[in-house]
């Protein structure tokens, strides 16, 4: 029997790997100080990819290898948007890494891997392949944890993250094993059918769900999983950080989208889920707003509130329509603009030898630089939500799919909570504008960086002033996908 | 009791008594050799469950690879007996505790309404020239071949960074680049020195 496999659209991914391959070995003929061959081959793989995705992209799903991977439009949107994510990171953390050694081959080996595994997972139809791109993308970060040697709390940083990682993981594989022992099959939409028909046996899937839940809430760092996410984004170079809590925020929704929405979306699973992802939204949001007041280091204070910023996602997920996946995952491609750019600025102020970690060292951001201050000014407003910013519309419309989905109770709860948030954003913009500066070193980043951060900013306002056209893609890309 | 079931039965005896042997005996070599030969039992076992591709592989990897590291490993070390024994007695009644749960569980799971025997029905027996191999090799390469690829990557992964976190230049390294050894001529090394002869006192 003649076995062939149509390979079209998975042509992104065989691209990425053959490209890995050649940049292994081209770097091993670079010297270090031409290392920035090995940094343009990064950057010209990504934008290869993009240009694949973008140009074999359809509305028609298409499967292939024996129905375990899909291309969707879900799918090519969200892998367009991890390619733009991963080549802005390596834009803002060039200068960074090079003054710190870590401007190293494998460093864009791993980060090429680790997105490698993420559109590994965006594109599963299969428990299988989600479960091996999920490894495949936090084993590359937890090596890019510890890339910095000399650092402990780097190290110390990388064990927390690999130890409880893996305890997600065997939980993550443990519910998944029972699904399969439920159902008997792997294949995400085959499980969907099989459970939408009733299976003999609803106690061995609610069991399985309450494994799978426990597990995605550990990779998303909410409450009550949530204790990696501050050490982690601390103790990691800036450079990993900003590269942890953004690309990878998008694959973690995807991962979502396909194992809770589209394996187990049962209406009387769906019931099940809802319960559980309420709570982990409600602690996250208390916990992540409240305790980031009380961190006076920048990276642990976006930490919480990336704790915070996951409950409103888990809020538009659980609403459980159309409305709020749409709304889930303009939230998450809000929140990933938002974390590239705060996370930017922290490496523009940084120079050798000095780390712009503290809240201190924005003090009077403002005399130093006006067109910074002012950058990180719209950042912060996005992510507290104040109106002309999208960060206030991404909020807007997650409340209005809870609401929709008749909990007018946990929209009240999450405004509340919001606005204990916005007190610690504003106390950043307060430093910047109101406070005397103690550092006068200049800010001179490279041109490309000084382009792109104020892209970043300004795309806050104009994503804020005109919302729909972004709105409408993820709607869309969600609805021909479901 | 068929041919089959008492085979079975002679190699769970020796299985179990391998196993309680590797936990008892005061020597670790002696344990090592005992874990081998509970390999090789299981193996067999799995053989007759006509699984005869993981009975080649639990051979293969476990008793050809990973037992001899460990024999060698143990033979290395110079393990202190009295102390690892110490303290045995104060952990008896918790350690009995634990083994008394697990058999509970196990009389649970295997008897209880969600995955006892009846749910899970003996397989119907394979025709003759069935190859367990062959059929694993053809699975792995047509429909399983993109996760059997991803965990390739996924090995890749590892060399790149189990190299990028632990390989660095050292400054007191002895490491000699062999090509500059190799071109080594005389005139680098040797100098001959011409002096008048001395006379010994």
């Amino acid at each position: 029997m003649p076995y062939i496999t149509p390979l079209m659209p998975a042509y992104p991914e065989l691209f990425l790997l053959v490209m890995v391959c050649v940049i292994l070995v081209v770097d091993l003929f670079v010297s270090d100080d031409n290392r920035i061959v090995t940094y343009a081959l990064t950057q010209f793989a990504l934008a290869g990819c993009l240009a694949i995705t973008f140009l074999t992209s359809s509305a028609q799903p298409a499967y292939t290898f024996s129905g375990m991977f899909v291309d969707d439009l879900m799918s090519d949107v969200l892998k367009l948007l991890v390619y733009a994510g991963v080549m802005m990171m390596l834009v803002y953390s060039r200068a960074y890494v090079a003054a710190r050694g870590l401007f190293r081959g494998e460093f864009f080996m791993l980060v090429l891997f680790a997105t490698l595994g993420m559109m590994i997972m965006i594109s599963a139809n299969h428990l299988l392949t989600l479960y091996l791109g999920l490894e495949l993308q936090a084993l590359s970060l937890y090596s890019m944890v510890a890339l910095q040697r000399d650092s402990a709390v780097a190290t110390e940083a990388a064990m927390k993250y690999f130890v409880l990682g893996a305890l997600a993981s065997g939980m993550l594989l443990y519910g998944m094993s029972m699904l399969y022992g439920a159902t008997g099959t792997l294949e995400i939409t085959r499980l969907a059918e099989i459970i939408f028909y009733g299976v003999a046996r609803d106690v061995v899937l609610v069991f399985a769900l309450v494994f799978i839940v426990a597990g995605l809430g550990f990779k998303l760092g909410a409450v009550p999983f949530h204790m990696w996410v501050p050490d982690v984004y601390h103790g990691a170079p800036t450079a990993v950080t900003l590269f942890i809590g953004s690309a990878p925020k998008l694959a973690a929704f995807a991962f979502i989208m396909r194992l809770l929405v589209q394996g187990l979306g049962a209406e009387r699973l769906v019931e099940e889920w809802q319960q559980m992802l309420i709570v982990m939204a409600v602690l996250s949001l208390a916990i992540g707003n409240i305790t980031a007041i009380a961190q006076t280091n920048l990276k642990r204070m976006l930490a919480y509130s990336t704790i915070g910023h996951m409950g409103f996602l888990l809020l538009g997920i659980l609403s459980g329509d159309l409305i709020g996946y749409g709304a889930g995952m303009f939230y998450v491609v809000v929140y990933v603009l938002m974390n590239l750019g705060s996370f930017g600025m922290i490496m523009v102020l940084s120079r050798s030898g000095f780390e712009a970690e503290n809240l201190e060292d924005f003090k009077g951001l403002n005399a130093r630089n006006p067109w910074y201050a002012f950058m990180m000014l719209l950042l912060m407003f996005s992510m507290a939500g104040v109106p002309p910013t999208v960060g206030f519309y991404a909020k807007l419309s997650v409340l209005q799919a809870v609401i929709n989905a008749g909990y007018v109770w946990l929209a009240v709860i999450a405004v509340l909570f919001s606005l204990i948030g916005a007190f610690y954003y504003l106390r950043l913009v307060k430093l910047m504008y109101f406070d005397a500066s103690q550092d006068t070193a200049p800010i001179e980043p490279h041109g490309d960086v000084r382009m792109l951060m104020s892209a970043n900013g300004l795309a806050m306002l104009v994503f804020g002033i005109m919302p729909e056209p972004l709105m409408a893609l993820c709607i869309d890309s969600i609805q021909a996908s479901l | 009791m068929t041919f089959q079931t008492s085979v079975f039965y002679a190699f769970s005896a020796i299985l179990i008594l391998a196993a309680l042997g590797v936990i008892t005996s005061r020597n670790p070599v002696h344990a090592a050799l005992l874990l081998v030969l509970a390999f090789f039992t299981s193996a067999a076992i799995w053989m007759q469950l006509q699984a005869e591709f993981l009975a080649i592989a639990l051979v293969l990897v476990y008793v050809g690879a990973v037992m001899v590291l460990f024999l060698f490993v143990v033979m290395m070390l110079d393990i202190n007996l009295a102390r690892l024994r110490e303290g045995f007695l104060n952990y008896l009644p918790l350690g009995a505790l634990v083994a008394l749960l697990l058999v509970a569980e196990m009389i649970i799971i295997l008897g209880g309404r969600y995955a006892g025997f009846a749910d899970m029905p003996a397989p119907p027996p394979l025709p003759a020239g069935y190859s367990n191999t062959k059929e694993l090799g053809r699975l792995v390469y047509t429909e399983y071949v993109y996760p059997f690829e991803i965990a390739a990557v996924i090995l890749l992964v590892a060399i790149v960074a189990a190299i990028a976190l632990t390989l660095r230049r050292r400054k007191q390294s002895k490491y000699i680049d062999p090509a500059r050894q190799i071109n080594v001529r005389r005139e680098d090394r040797v100098r001959i020195v011409s002096m008048p002869s001395e006379k010994r006192d």
